[in-house]
């Protein structure tokens, strides 16, 4: 697997940075010549995993989040999010659908749901205390 | 996000625009509970016309509304929304609650 092209940014752990990340993986997205629709989903999962670094990951401090993109075989975007925050206890529990341990005013508990089907592939590391790295990858075929 | 709210035929109508995320709903949440308890509608719509991106905050935040109107007897529609939102509301399933119109 070769890795031709890939970017590396880092940002504070702020809610103004959700708009940010998403605008800067769609930009470096757009050298695939993705579609609408395919831009959209990258975007939405990216908006889940960075929003759930700064609600949970970093309960009430500002921790790093650090986002690296990267084009596998000129077709497959990947995506991962890692922070260094208070890590997940049982993985399989967190992504189940409707699973929240945030104020359920403002989660859903569909934030892993909806990596998964707006991207294909997810992959979840994380140890409590150490924090968490989830990596997405989407394989885009809308144009090309 | 900016949200605002007016009565029109009858029902209160919350016009949403901006970017629904966890910071756009955090911006809008106090003052849509404001705007309702203000005006203790029977019908309500949440109007998407402008919001042109949501992830599921945005869910949180219908899912909020929706229960506020609930527990004082009214009912919500969501209206005008566009695709990308409308990809998230299937993907949740939360049309079975609230009813939901198409852009
Ligand atoms: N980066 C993270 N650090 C710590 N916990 C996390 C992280 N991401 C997700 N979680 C846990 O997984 C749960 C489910 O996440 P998600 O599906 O996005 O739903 P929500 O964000 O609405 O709670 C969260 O409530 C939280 O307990
Ligand atoms: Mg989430």
């Amino acid at each position: 697997m070769k890795t031709k092209d890939y970017i590396k940014v880092s940002f504070p752990s702020l809610s103004s940075n959700e708009g940010f990340a998403r605008s800067c993986v769609a930009c470096f997205a757009a050298r695939l010549d993705p579609t609408l629709d395919e831009l959209s989903d990258i975007k939405t999962a990216v908006s889940e995993a960075v929003t759930n670094c700064i609600v949970h990951a970093y309960p009430g401090e500002i921790g790093t989040i650090h986002m690296r993109c990267r084009i596998i075989d000129d077709k497959t975007i990947e995506v991962s999010l890692r922070d260094t925050g208070v890590g997940i206890e049982d993985v399989d529990k967190a992504r189940e659908p409707l699973f929240t341990t945030g104020d359920p005013c403002e989660r859903a508990g569909m934030g892993f749901s909806i990596m998964e089907s707006f991207m294909g592939k997810v992959k979840v590391r994380s140890k409590p205390g150490k924090g968490t790295t989830v990596v997405m990858r989407k394989t885009l075929d809308g144009r090309k | 996000m900016k949200i605002s709210g007016e009565i029109k035929g009858g029902a209160l109508f919350l016009s949403l625009s901006g970017e629904l995320d966890h910071h756009g709903a955090k911006e809008v949440m106090a003052s849509a509970a404001e705007i309702i308890d203000e005006h203790v509608p029977r019908n309500c719509v949440m109007d998407f016309k402008d919001v042109g991106f949501m992830d599921s905050s945005g869910i949180a935040l219908i899912l909020n509304v929706n229960k506020r109107l609930g527990n004082i007897g009214g009912r919500l529609r969501v209206e005008n929304v566009a695709r990308q939102p409308m990809k998230v509301i299937k993907a949740s399933g939360i049309e079975r609650i609230v009813s939901i119109k198409e852009q």
